[in-house]
């Protein structure tokens, strides 16, 4: 491959990445807005109606004016799938995503958010050192996926190291988390759980459960959503019978002695869009 | 019910749960605008003025994006504002007990919902700036808003919705506990 052709590549990524998180910022998925629609035709609660109808306008006003859903445009949490044998490195990959980063930050355009963790110095262009966190796995296809993650929702997250003994308490955990949280993160929430592997897989786990689609929960899941939407916390922690959208789960095996659960929480703006390379 | 800045007493009868729509200048503040006023003094006329926890996107001079941002973590940075004369907090998720003590028969604490930036903006026009060398996101902006829809999340009489709410999730959470075992 010669320069030229690398540079083609570069920039088809680069221009992937931008146009992803575009369409994240603006755009909900169907499966996300369809949620919506179901708990405001459930709610009757005046005021988590109210809530639930902004959420609807807002939503709207979005898509008419072509700008982000929130002002919390999210720290940019990026997966990529990459064919065997890619003609490029995966340091030029990282670099082509961060130009991507940086491009859409004015396009979008997206709020700084990266800062340092201690001087808390804004770097300007939503890039930093470990930022964004870019995955990157073997596919058959060059794939660019973005999350936009904000930050009410994140902090509000949880990761517990339970005993091989608590596997029956392990809803109690996620439930408990969502309880803690309240109104701060923005609900009605998604709940991305992350069972097993360790300390590190689980909370990883967590954050890919986000990505699945919530048009569908298996019986496990449906149980602690409901417990969850039992709490009555709903939307934005005013009141109501819809504080979940729903739960997902990703599980990996892990070390016979330990039980890692880890919940990572979704505010109702459950970003997250895909793009093909060069499509 | 529709209110007006600069507030009076006119807010006092509000009551946790009610509907207003808020016209007139709001300040928006965040963790580190707040440390700053600390410091230096409020740049502004507090007397019966509104902050809004936000921390907004600008482009051009234009607010693109305006929601709310969690209010609790302005908790234990509240009470000097509350002295100086405000009158009004706006926010997300609610605020701490001894915030809700301190706004009693002075202020309220007014829910505007997460997430809604784009709705947010068509209500707005941007006004001024204090301390833009903090970065655009914790800068104090000047915003005019019209017909901004909120709920009293905190009134001035000890109401807070989000306590009552709490409340009831933590014996239900417990009713669930005491039933799976």
């Amino acid at each position: 491959m010669n320069a030229r052709e690398e540079q083609t590549l570069r920039k088809a990524v680069s221009d992937a990445t931008c146009a992803c998180i575009h369409e994240a910022e603006v755009f909900l998925p169907p499966d996300v807005k369809a949620a919506i629609d179901v708990a405001y035709e459930s709610e009757i609660d005046p005021v988590a109606r109210g809530e639930l109808a902004n959420i609807r306008a807002n939503i709207q006003e979005a898509e008419r004016m072509n700008l982000p859903l929130c002002q919390d445009t999210g720290i940019a949490v990026i997966y990529m799938t990459v064919p065997h044998c890619y003609p490029l490195a995966e340091a030029d990959l990282r670099e082509a995503v961060c130009d991507g980063v940086r491009r859409a930050t004015l396009s979008v355009p997206l709020r700084p958010n990266a800062v340092h963790p201690l001087s808390r110095q804004n770097s300007g262009d939503n890039i930093g050192a470990g930022l964004p966190p870019i995955h990157i796995s073997e596919g058959p296809e060059l794939t660019i996926t973005v999350l936009p993650k904000g930050a009410g929702s994140e902090n509000v997250s949880r990761i517990g190291m339970l005993l091989p003994s608590q596997v029956n308490e392990i809803p109690a955990f996620i439930v408990e988390t969502v309880l803690l949280a309240g109104g701060r993160p923005c609900p009605p929430v998604v709940v991305g759980v992350g069972i097993g592997g360790t300390f590190d897989l689980a909370a990883s786990l967590a954050k890919e459960a986000l990505l699945l689609p919530i048009d569908s929960m298996d019986t496990y899941e449906t149980e602690i959503c409901t417990a969850i939407n039992n709490l009555g916390i709903g939307p934005m922690g005013l009141g109501g019978s819809t504080t979940a959208l729903a739960v997902k789960v990703k599980k990996a095996h892990c070390h016979t002695a330990s039980l890692p659960v880890a919940v990572n929480i979704q505010c109702w703006a459950c970003r997250r869009a895909t793009r093909k390379v060069g499509a | 019910m529709k209110i007006n800045t600069p507030l009076g007493d006119e807010i006092l009868t509000l009551r946790a749960g009610d509907s207003v729509l808020l016209s007139g200048t709001i300040y928006t503040a965040r963790d580190e605008a707040h440390l700053k006023m600390m410091e230096d003094g409020i740049p502004f006329d507090p007397e019966g003025a509104a902050i809004y926890h936000c921390g907004p996107v600008i482009q051009d001079d234009r607010i693109i994006a305006a929601g709310p941002t969690t209010s609790a973590r302005m908790n234990r940075l509240t009470g000097f504002l509350l002295d100086a004369g405000i009158r009004c907090l706006i926010g997300k998720g609610g605020m701490s007990e001894d915030v809700a003590a301190s706004l009693k028969g002075r202020g309220v604490y007014l829910a505007f919902t997460g997430g809604c930036a784009a709705l947010a903006a068509s209500h707005m026009k941007l006004a001024g700036v204090f301390y833009p060398d903090l970065g655009m996101a914790e800068a104090i902006w000047v915003i005019e808003v019209c017909d901004l829809p909120l709920v009293v999340g905190i009134d001035a009489d000890g109401g807070d919705v989000f306590s009552r709410v709490n409340t009831r999730a933590r014996e239900r959470y417990d009713e669930w506990i005491h039933n799976r075992v």
